[in-house]
């Protein structure tokens, strides 16, 4: 492949000389978005079927549910919405400063292999037996730093093609990809601070211990959902919802005030992860506080998004790849309306340690995570590979039907599995003694845990169909390229 | 005028200092406080330090990801403490590092499974939980029990554990191998371990040949019987 891609832009004014983007190192991440996609999705197949049918544990230490459960989060986390995060954001950045992305292919290359090095190093680790043990943080301490370096040159990267761009102002995008980035360098090395057993082993001792390391895992925890499943994917509404809807932003203001309330907000709300246990109560009040004013930034979001749309929904009748960032915005207002409400007290007396927790999980993962990159993969593939249209509308609604119905099953499931857990381990009989043992509700729980498999399958099942349909848009001749010049990229 | 959005979105380094102030002020204002731990950390007699051994498994529970089904603590809510016992205090975790409270119970919480069952009754149920708990989802960990504990670097381990912040004397560092291999013969002389570690439990392992079984069978036995409960006053605790 060639260093550089040609991609004129469009309507460059009179005194603007054309910027030449780099879509390599996009189109190296976009490939390495739907691999890690199909590799994520794959091992939470397997995961739910292992909660079905312990027997597919294999009793390997390697395949273990332990063991794999965080080769699972990671794969979706970093992996598959890490890649589609760099691809995204190195794709908007160069577009909305009108700039070519900073600094060289070298290190643009480094930034690619090496975070895709990174990813795979860390899962090899888990499966064979290193781990930090803190939730989606399981890398031990010589990964860590390999990934703050390159974190760091992505900051770089991307900061200092913000600062050399031709646009006097910073697109709204770019506001929520720059606090993604310097957010999580934050977080990482606050959650991550360790002492390792010698130079020449993996393990290490975290720095924190009991109440201290559990309030900072969960800031650094649920800002991970907060700025990297949030901030950063609303960076990718902000461009790719209006491009695919052809229609500007609903409101500036609505933006402006948004980002700063979301920003300031969501980094207090990680004790709600723990109610009722030894944190401080004041601690677990302000958690809640904040995650219930939560609820405005994040329906601000919501609204600027839907919003968009005002005069153009007819294209969701024509366009199904506007039909997945569409839905994904409306599963973004569901799911940030029912975590408020889980991280009351009360309510989370019922949800906390129950599957109801996973499934809202999912809701926001599958739903909004997935679904909006699914929506800038449909956009973005054409246009990188410079080619008329998507190989197949048909099979794109295919997807966006399997996959819906496969979310549906997902959270519908587990919504009963994990409210019936939550009232049977606080049932009382009429004498006064609990009524269940635990292992009732194991056994009460296993025909979701069945649909919650199938629900899971039907969403592998659709991204399976839009690797093929995205692999068959470059491969076809059926999508030829528009020039001859563009061709001869492509070709190679 | 500096804090005005039109001048902030045309000036990058200033929209990221200022999103730094913005994600900083939260975790300030709750994270600092905690590390004034006589506030935070009731006074309870009894927590210690583990015991090598169990600090071992302890690793083994970590490395296995056994937090990704089970929690170990213990909420203050009525049908939790009549289920496991004690709700748990911010003391009992206090040496713990990584803490291990976790998020999901897809099997029960274990803070309190110490002495709840006997060693026979782990070592078979790791070894097959489905022939003790039909109902269980949980993995077999047969192969524990034919991996032989590597510990060489437990002298490390004790002395990495006092940088971070647990109280290990140099005594208990000199002896941690020996005191490892005490504690995993189902016949070893337990008295000078003991003194050191009162309320370690032994396992029912082979005299010098450890398994990583015997070391999590030793951890699981501690698990929330350190905490003298008949010392706490309520009122005091809270302090």
């Amino acid at each position: 492949m060639s260093d550089i891609a040609m991609a004129p832009i469009q309507a460059a004014s009179p005194r603007t000389r054309a910027v030449v983007y780099n879509d390599d190192v996009i189109r190296k991440f976009t490939i390495a978005t739907m691999f890690w996609a199909a590799v994520a999705m794959l091992v939470g197949v397997v995961l739910a079927a292992q909660l079905c049918w312990p027997a597919v544990n294999l009793g390997f230490s390697f395949t273990n549910f332990g063991r794999l459960r965080p080769v699972h989060t990671s794969a979706a986390i970093f992996a598959f919405g890490g890649s589609a995060l760099f691809a995204t954001s190195f794709y908007i950045v160069q577009r909305t400063c009108r700039a070519r992305l900073w600094g060289g292919t070298a290190l643009h290359n480094f930034i690619f292999w090496g975070y895709q090095f990174f990813i795979v190093m860390a899962a090899l680790s888990y499966v064979m037996g290193y781990s930090r043990g803190q939730e989606y943080s399981e890398p031990e301490w010589h990964l860590t730093l390999f990934l703050v370096i390159i974190w760091v040159a992505y900051a770089i990267v991307y900061i200092a093609t913000v600062l050399v761009r031709e646009e006097p102002h910073i697109y709204v995008s770019n506001w929520f990809y720059m606090a993604f980035i310097v957010t999580v360098a934050v977080l990482v090395l606050g959650n991550n601070a360790a002492v390792p057993l010698s130079m020449y082993s993996a393990k290490g001792y975290t720095a924190y211990a009991g109440v201290t390391n559990a309030l900072i895992q969960w800031w650094y925890g649920h800002n991970a959902v907060g700025f990297f499943l949030t901030a950063a994917f609303l960076g990718m509404m902000y461009y790719f919802i209006p491009k695919q809807a052809g229609r500007p932003v609903y409101s500036y203001r609505l933006s402006v005030v948004h980002f700063w309330s979301l920003v300031f907000m969501y980094i207090w709300a990680g004790p709600h992860h723990l109610h009722y246990t030894s944190l401080p109560d004041w601690t677990q009040t302000l958690g809640m506080v904040f995650s219930i004013m939560l609820w405005m930034p994040s329906w601000g979001g919501m609204i600027n998004g839907l919003m968009t749309l005002s005069g153009a929904w007819d294209k969701l009748r024509t366009d199904p790849g506007l039909r997945f960032s569409v839905t994904a915005v409306g599963f973004y207002g569901m799911s940030t309306f029912e975590g408020p409400v889980m991280s009351i007290r009360s309510v989370n007396a019922l949800a906390h340690y129950t599957d109801w927790v996973v499934g809202h999980v999912h809701s926001g993962a599958l739903g909004w995570v997935a679904f909006i990159s699914f929506g800038a993969m449909y956009y973005l593939v054409p246009i990188l590979w410079n080619r008329k249209s998507m190989y197949s509308h048909t099979l794109m609604a295919w997807h966006y039907w399997i996959a819906t119905l496969g979310i549906v099953l997902y959270i519908t499931a587990l919504w009963v599995a994990g409210i019936m857990q939550g009232l049977m381990w606080r049932a009382y009989d009429s004498f006064g003694f609990l009524q269940y043992a635990f292992s009732d509700s194991v056994n009460a729980v296993h025909p979701y845990y069945v649909i919650r498999f199938l629900g899971g399958a039907l969403f592998l099942t659709g991204t399976l169909i839009m690797i093929f349909n995205l692999l068959m848009t470059v491969y076809s001749p059926q999508t030829a390229p528009k020039t001859q010049r563009q061709s001869a990229v492509a070709a190679e | 005028m500096l804090f005005k959005q039109a001048t902030i979105e045309k000036n990058a380094i200033l929209m990221v200092v200022l999103t730094l102030v913005a994600i900083s002020i939260g975790g300030i204002v709750e994270i600092i406080p905690t590390f004034t731990n006589e506030t935070t950390i009731e006074k309870v007699k009894g927590v210690r330090p583990y015991a090598p051994l169990e600090l071992a498994g302890r690793d083994i529970y970590v490395r296995e990801g056994c937090y990704t089904c089970h929690s170990q603590q213990i909420r203050a809510l009525k049908d939790e403490v009549e289920r496991y016992g004690h709700y748990s205090l911010a003391a009992e975790s206090m040496y713990d590092h990584p803490f291990q409270w976790g998020s999901k119970r897809i099997g029960p919480d274990l803070a309190r499974v110490g002495g709840k069952y006997s060693n026979d009754w782990h070592y078979a149920h790791l070894d097959h939980p489905q022939a003790l708990v039909p109902e269980s989802l949980m993995p077999r960990y047969a192969f524990l029990g034919q991996t032989p504990l590597d510990t060489r670097l437990i002298e490390r381990k004790l002395r990495v554990s006092r940088i971070v912040g647990v109280p290990y004397t140099d005594a208990q560092i000199a002896n941690a191998k020996a005191d490892l291999l005490v504690q995993a013969d189902a016949a070893g002389d337990n008295d000078a371990l003991l003194k050191s570690y009162p309320k370690a439990v032994q396992a029912s392992g082979k005299a010098g040949e450890p398994t990583e079984m015997d070391a999590l069978v030793a951890y699981l036995q501690v698990l929330g019987t350190m905490a003298d409960f008949g010392s706490i006053e309520p009122a005091k605790m809270r302090r």
